[in-house]
């Protein structure tokens, strides 16, 4: 073994020891060029392009695995969404069938209600633009006029309850008599014990006073007032205020209150204005408000007739305010 | 006749050589990777030496350097030195049998991670952090495999 190899390749190692030196003087050349010296890199930039396709060969089996991963990922994560989506529309189905059969009890019920119950909610937003109270006139400036479908006589809300009435219009604003104006009367009746009674206005804008109440009627303090309906200019179950402290008043046949409104007058920009009701001089009777004006009028007439003392001896407390007031 | 039907092993062996080495690995991975081309070109060497010899491994270490990124000649020089040595002990390493063979060829790995370390040093280029010390011995675990796929596909359909 030793032999033969030596002799024979001797001539061969030397030429192979002086290849060797002479491509590793050339690698340490280049890399002393490329790690040096920087006319290398534009030559070295070409190369790499050349070599470009090589990159993008190597790149390929993992960029295949990455979108082989991603697509995976893709349809389970598609599975599971599907699972809850169907589980929430099931949810949601369900759900969507208590609902149905609730607003089939709810159309149920409200048929049973009267139907001209439903169309005084019927409001119209109206801004005041200006507001005039003295001890002689308590009156609200609106915004909104005939032009924008208001009458006179429509009753005025806000959130805490009756604020009075409209008794002109202009074709852009309307004039409010408020409740605590003194030609004012709105008949009402006692919440807790349904006694009817008349509220009128005292030139001063936080109070009603309750006048003519009989000795025997059912009336405390802190009562809720409600209007009763009775004249046909309100609807009844607005609130209109409550009672303060009773008093006899200067006959001692009667007694009398102040009584707190129930509606912030001498507060807020914007009032309601009742659409649905129809007072029953307004004219027009349309099958639904003729309905209710009988049903309102027949306890009218009855209550005057049996045992309602105070608005069958007072008159002019039933005659609609806006009347007196023209 | 033979030789130039499986001509094509020879190129294919060397450019899937230089893909492996460039395909992106796991961090890992990365540092355990194997100098595929020097294993492929090892085996061309003790196989083939008519074929492939200094030229053929400065060329493809060009090729590398410019594919890998590393510094223009680095592993022309470390594959020029490979070859040289293969060439050296050809005679002796082809009557080895495969663990001996894959002993000298990990030795051999590890002579070229130290030469990668003299050149890095030479030239202030960082150096490789340790794990990649344990390269070589993948590539001499990959050794007899590898020579045995690259005799099958060389060799096939002579007999």
């Amino acid at each position: 073994m030793p032999h033969a190899g030596p002799s024979a390749s001797r001539p061969g190692d030397i030429a192979g020891v002086l290849r060797l030196l002479a491509f590793l003087v050339l690698g340490v050349a280049l890399m002393l060029l490329d790690h040096r010296g920087g006319w290398l890199r534009s030559t070295r930039v070409h190369a790499e392009a050349a070599v470009q396709p090589l990159w993008w060969l190597a790149g390929l089996p993992s960029r295949a695995g990455e979108s082989l991963r991603e697509n995976a990922v893709t349809r389970t994560q598609l599975a599971s969404d599907n699972a809850r989506l169907r589980q929430a529309l099931l949810l949601t189905e369900a759900r969507n069938a208590r609902l149905r059969t609730a607003a089939a009890e709810n159309a149920r019920l409200r048929g049973l209600l009267d139907s001209a119950e439903r169309g005084r909610l019927d409001v119209q937003l109206a801004g005041v633009i200006d507001i005039d109270l003295d001890p002689t006139r308590q009156r609200l400036l609106l915004d909104a006029g005939s032009g924008s479908g208001v009458r006179a006589g429509q009753p005025v809300i806000d959130a805490g309850g009756l604020m009075g009435q409209v008794i002109a219009t202009t074709p852009t604003t309307a004039t409010v008599l408020l409740l605590t104006d003194p030609d004012h009367a709105v008949p009402v009746m006692v919440a807790r014990s349904g006694v009817r009674l008349v509220v009128y206005g005292t030139g001063r804008s936080d109070a009603l006073r309750l006048a003519d109440v009989p000795l025997s009627a059912d009336v405390r303090e802190g009562d809720e007032l409600l209007t009763s309906g009775l004249g046909d200019r309100f609807p009844p179950g607005f609130a209109v205020g409550k009672v303060g402290a009773l008093r006899a008043d200067d006959t001692r046949a009667f007694l009398e209150a102040d009584v707190a409104p129930a509606a912030q007058l001498d507060r807020g920009r914007d009032v309601l204005l009742l659409r649905g009701y129809k007072p029953a001089e307004a004219g027009a009777p349309a099958a639904a408000a003729s309905t209710s004006a009988a049903s309102t009028a027949a306890p009218a007439a009855s209550a005057a007739s049996a045992s309602a003392p105070p608005p069958a001896s007072k008159p002019t407390a039933s005659v609609p305010p806006a009347e007196r007031a023209r | 006749m033979s030789r130039l039907r499986n001509g094509w092993v020879l190129p294919a062996s060397l450019v899937l050589a230089l893909l492996l080495g460039l395909v992106p690995l796991p961090g890992v991975l990365q540092a355990l990777r194997p100098y595929w081309l020097a294993l492929v070109l090892a085996y061309w060497l003790l196989e083939a030496p008519h074929r492939v010899g200094l030229g053929t491994a400065f060329l493809l270490g060009l090729l590398a350097d410019l594919a890998f990124g590393s510094l223009l000649g680095e592993q022309s020089l470390r594959l020029v030195v490979l070859a040289f040595i293969l060439e050296r002990f050809r005679a002796r390493l082809r009557f080895f049998p495969v663990s001996q063979q894959a002993l000298t060829i990990g030795v051999l790995l590890l002579n070229d991670r130290v030469i990668t370390a003299g050149i890095h040093l030479a030239m202030g280029v960082p150096q490789l952090p340790w794990p990649y010390w344990a390269a070589p011995v993948v590539g001499m675990l990959l050794w007899p495999p590898l020579h045995l796929l690259l005799d099958v596909l060389r060799l096939r359909r002579r007999g």
